[in-house]
């Protein structure tokens, strides 16, 4: 199964993200730069992490005006699945292909720790090597990771069951509203979470939790 | 030309830790009875334009494209 992850300047978590989906799938995904107008044919985009733009304006603000992102929206129409990793979550709300915000964290400070994910929801493309309910561990290391949306619009994800991940047992590390970690979109193809599940694919990682979720979009479990 | 101030605070209900850490520090400044601090940001934008209206209707575009994240902020627009 073919990938590509996204680079745009500031971005410093895309070589992690390489060598996980290179590793699970077998294949190294093809990179793309934020300039690109044309994406090739692949089953999954991944916009990694980091500080694109500095952060600059609010994260990935500047990034999700990139022609890259339009696109990313014109495949993501087409079905392609679409996966954004704390900068790359940042930027997709940016861009309007996922609901909500980011906010900076209540605690104010930038925080890297490992947390605990309950999966919410373990029909989505993303998650169906998980079981719902199921915590995994993840690691975050983020500033601005303080998930924010509206009451109404909170009600109409939670019944479209587009709450993926939630941080688990009160390991909430950044004030998210209702421990939000992670959101689909309701068509199902866009996923954006704030942990950092390319860092926990291997033994060497101290764990390999974070392999379901590539594994599951990659098409690699069984369905 | 015309010179515009855009200013883009957080909507009601937006919770806003940092504007709550600037109240508790002013209040270790010894500034007491300090209400709710809400934090924002300003832009001074100089647009090559003579048409007022076609300057404030740009600007607006601007507000809803990049400069505020309407998700979680207002804008306003003054004109010097």
């Amino acid at each position: 199964m073919n990938s590509a992850v996204v680079q745009l300047p500031g971005l410093n978590r895309d070589r992690d993200m390489v060598d996980a989906l290179t590793k699970i799938s077998g294949h190294a995904p093809v990179t793309v730069w934020q300039t690109e107008t044309e994406i090739p044919d692949v089953d999954l985009i991944v916009i990694p992490g980091g500080f694109s733009y500095g952060d600059y304006l609010r994260c990935g603000a500047i990034a999700a005006r990139m022609p890259v992102m339009d696109a990313i929206r014109h495949k993501a129409e087409q079905g392609v699945k679409v996966l954004g990793v704390c900068n790359g979550f940042q930027i997709l709300v940016e861009a309007g292909l996922l609901p909500g915000a980011l906010m900076r964290n209540t605690s104010l400070r930038f925080v890297c720790k490992e947390v605990l994910l309950e999966v919410v929801n373990a029909d989505t493309a993303f998650t169906r090597s998980y079981i719902a309910g199921e915590v995994i561990r993840s690691p975050v290391a983020h500033h601005d990771g303080n998930y924010f949306v509206d009451d109404e619009t909170l009600k109409s994800m939670e019944d479209n069951r587009q709450i993926v991940f939630r941080y688990a047992a009160g390991t909430n590390p950044n004030g998210s509203l209702s421990d939000i970690a992670g959101v689909i979109n309701a068509k199902g193809n866009v996923l954006g979470m704030m942990p950092h599940p390319e860092n926990l694919i291997e033994a060497a990682h101290g764990g390999t939790d974070g392999r379901g979720i590539f594994a599951s979009a990659l098409d690699l479990v069984a369905a | 030309m015309i010179k515009a101030r855009v200013t883009v605070t957080l909507k009601n209900g937006v919770l806003d830790p940092q504007g709550k850490a600037i109240k508790g520090a002013l209040s270790s400044l010894g500034f007491e009875g300090v209400g709710h601090v809400r934090q924002g940001k300003v832009f001074d934008l100089e647009i090559e334009e003579r048409d007022r209206s076609k300057a404030e209707a740009d600007i607006k575009a601007m507000c809803e494209k990049l400069l505020a994240n309407t998700v979680i902020e207002n804008y306003t627009i003054a004109f010097e």
